[in-house]
């Protein structure tokens, strides 16, 4: 009997540190590279996933260029990398999502914010036997999302889209259910075109939401999408694009519905640029201008302006300017959508703020 | 009795120190939770463990529903895997023929050393088509109770439960069969002796090795409890309270897991952790809880041998 009971011993120490410890993570951790050469710079950097593979074709492809230079880059979520930018425990951050004044005001030195590609969160739905591409609005896509229209012939939807013939399907909400950019993105285009959505529901990386299921990542929402029939969910158009889903299009301010690609998301930045503030801290949603797709957005680099390292400072200026100007051409192939032309000046100068002496 | 040497001592002293470094590394998890979890302690207080709401945006949070759906899954799980494993540990211990008991206990370890992503992308992609396309075939009438109402998506409770069975059976099975493997020769023996058959005798070593077997079905519920990422993925993520098995709940490990690597609010970073020292004293609780049924099986078992020892006690003891 007591050999039995020590095995239960053993087990219930195992159960209690295995459901103890079964929960947090931040995410995976990249050890510095080993294999530095003397005379190398590295710079470490932290934050939002959805830039990751433009960031690390970018960091990859200057250090082809300036083999002295390696800049190291863990997508670990935008909280993170906000979280560590203020513990200073790496050098650079990268959200998608502004900080907020509350949060730069815990900052140890002013924080600058700096564009470096855009993004797009598009709907994607599952209706069979129909290619066809769903318009929506703004206000559509909250009531939807909140639950109010409920099925696929609702008066609302088949009003935007006549000649189209939609099921009597009921709609099946999937969302994401981690905590992530492209939420947020999407609900601050919802909370600006709909009141009750902004004052149900607001806008954050995370929400209380009304209905529906939640899917972790992209890839969890799109397998939700593809497997239910009539469902409906959002996923970052990167992702849409290189899986091959249908989304709809989506009306702009100026009455036109839009179907995302990279053009109509630079064109939304175009659109923000007479009121662009000049820390560059915006939300691009809903957008005006012709052709601009209105669920866009930045995403930031996030530098301290008078970093203590001025070598990593220099260096990383040097690397911004390059990523602004050559760098910009490779988005498009990744799915991103570059930067207005007329920003790049307005960002260097930016950029000239960070004290590298 | 011998003097105790040198070496004897070194050793005691080492080993306890291992053994002091489970106590210290529990000590630890539970005094990093605390004043992690300080400003959503503060704001909510007990209010935490029955309030529904989670709302990010408001700054509202409550853990019953999370609460509710790790339990509600674990048991789930454990109604499902616990008779599967005692069949598998049974069969491979009593009756499986030689040539085929090492590939066997192979494969059920080779299950338990899959990664969970890989279990979750699996639930996502196979089980929870499945589990709609139960969902769908289900009569009306049946699915207007209340343990299968709600859309028919696949994705929720009945998933998660499936998902978490296959996961803590191949450790269960393995544990159940290394407490039968233990149970002396002699009590089989005893038991053809007096003309059992062989499913008598298997009861009898089953009822010998019950607190093991017990032990290892607590050890499949500790790991079902904590189990994150594959449960993530197929349990629906969303914070209600429902019997329904076709609804989409949520759990304590899984709201964690989703919302830690973004949450840049506080008081929201905080009510995450709090989640994690509530799963932390759940776990306890239920090991706790455990440890008395065995406790108690074992006083029972004691007084009723001693009671037959004494043929004149029998009636009294019955």
């Amino acid at each position: 009997m007591k050999r039995f009971s020590s095995i239960f011993s053993t087990a219930v120490i195992a159960g209690a540190v295995a459901a103890a410890c079964g929960g947090g993570g931040g995410g995976p951790v990249r050890p510095p590279s080993e294999a530095a050469a003397p005379g190398t710079v590295q710079i470490n950097g932290a934050g939002a996933t959805f830039p990751y593979p433009i960031y690390s074709k970018w960091f990859s492809e200057y250090n082809k260029l300036h083999p002295n230079v390696q800049i190291n880059y863990q997508s670990i979520g935008s909280g993170g990398g906000i979280r560590q930018l203020l513990e200073r425990t790496v050098f650079f951050g990268a959200s998608d999502q502004p900080m907020t004044d509350e949060m730069l005001a815990k900052a140890p030195g002013p924080i600058l914010h700096l564009p470096t590609v855009l993004g797009a969160v598009v709907p994607v739905y599952n209706l069979a036997a129909m290619n066809t591409q769903i318009k929506f609005t703004g206000p559509l896509l909250a009531d939807i999302f909140l639950g109010k229209i409920t099925r696929w012939n609702d008066q609302a939807i088949a009003k935007l889209n006549p000649g189209v013939s939609l099921p009597a399907e009921s709609i099946t909400v999937a969302h994401r259910s981690d905590g992530s950019g492209t939420t947020f993105v999407f609900a601050d285009y919802l909370s600006k075109v709909s009141p009750e959505w902004k004052q149900k529901v607001g806008a954050n990386s995370s929400l209380n939401w009304p209905v529906g299921v939640g899917g972790k990542g992209n890839e969890g929402v799109a397998g939700l999408v593809t497997q239910t029939p009539g469902s409906i969910g959002y996923v970052e158009l990167v992702y849409a694009l290189q899986s091959k889903m249908t989304y709809g299009a989506v009306q702009n301010q100026d009455g036109e519905f839009i179907v995302p690609d990279v053009t109509s998301v630079t064109a939304a930045a175009a659109g923000a640029l007479p009121t662009m503030p000049k820390d560059f801290r915006v939300s691009i949603t809903n957008s005006p201008g012709r052709g601009a797709y209105p669920i866009s957005s930045f995403t930031w680099l996030l530098l301290y302006e008078n970093p203590e390292d001025k070598t990593h400072a220099r260096i990383m200026s040097e690397f911004i300017t390059w990523a602004l100007k050559e760098g910009q051409a490779m988005a498009a192939t990744l799915g991103y959508a570059p930067l207005p032309e007329q920003l790049v000046p307005l960002e260097l100068e930016q950029l000239n703020r960070i004290k590298v002496q | 009795m011998k003097v105790r040497t040198g070496s004897d001592f070194g050793f005691r002293v080492g080993t306890g120190a291992f053994a002091a470094l489970v106590l210290a590394i529990v000590a630890a998890i539970a005094l990093v939770l605390f004043p992690e979890s300080f400003l959503s302690i503060r704001e909510f207080g007990l209010r935490f463990w029955i309030t529904d709401m989670w709302d990010p945006v408001a700054g509202q949070f409550g853990a019953r529903p999370f609460i509710w759906g790790t339990i509600y899954s674990s048991i789930l799980a454990l109604l499902i895997a616990a008779p599967i494993s005692l069949g598998i540990a049974t069969y491979l211990s009593e009756l499986c023929p030689a040539w085929l008991r090492q590939p066997l206990i192979f494969l059920t370890e080779l299950l338990a050393a899959i990664p969970s992503i890989v279990y979750g992308l699996w639930g996502l992609f196979v089980l929870v088509p499945l589990v709609r396309r139960l969902e769908t075939a289900m009569p009306e009438n049946l699915r207007q109770t209340a343990l299968f109402s709600g859309p028919p998506i696949g994705l929720g409770m009945l998933a998660a439960g499936l998902i978490l069975a296959v996961m803590v059976t191949p450790f269960i099975s393995s544990l159940a069969r290394e407490v039968l493997k233990a149970v002396p020769r002699t009590q089989r023996e005893g038991a053809y002796a007096l003309g059992a058959t062989q499913w008598e005798a298997i009861r009898v070593a089953l009822a010998y090795g019950r607190t093991g077997i017990i032990g290892a079905i607590m050890l499949g519920f500790g790991r079902a409890l904590g189990e994150t990422m594959a449960v993530t993925m197929v349990i629906g993520n969303n914070p209600t309270v429902s019997w329904s098995l076709f609804a989409p709940q949520y759990t304590m490990a899984a709201v964690i897991a989703n919302e830690f690597t973004e949450a840049t609010d506080d008081l929201h970073l905080h009510a995450l952790i709090e989640i994690g020292l509530v799963l932390f004293i759940i776990t306890l609780v239920v090991n706790g809880l455990s440890r008395m049924l065995i406790w108690s099986i074992n006083r029972r078992t004691i007084s009723k041998s001693k009671a037959n020892a004494e043929p004149a006690t029998v009636g009294e003891a019955a």
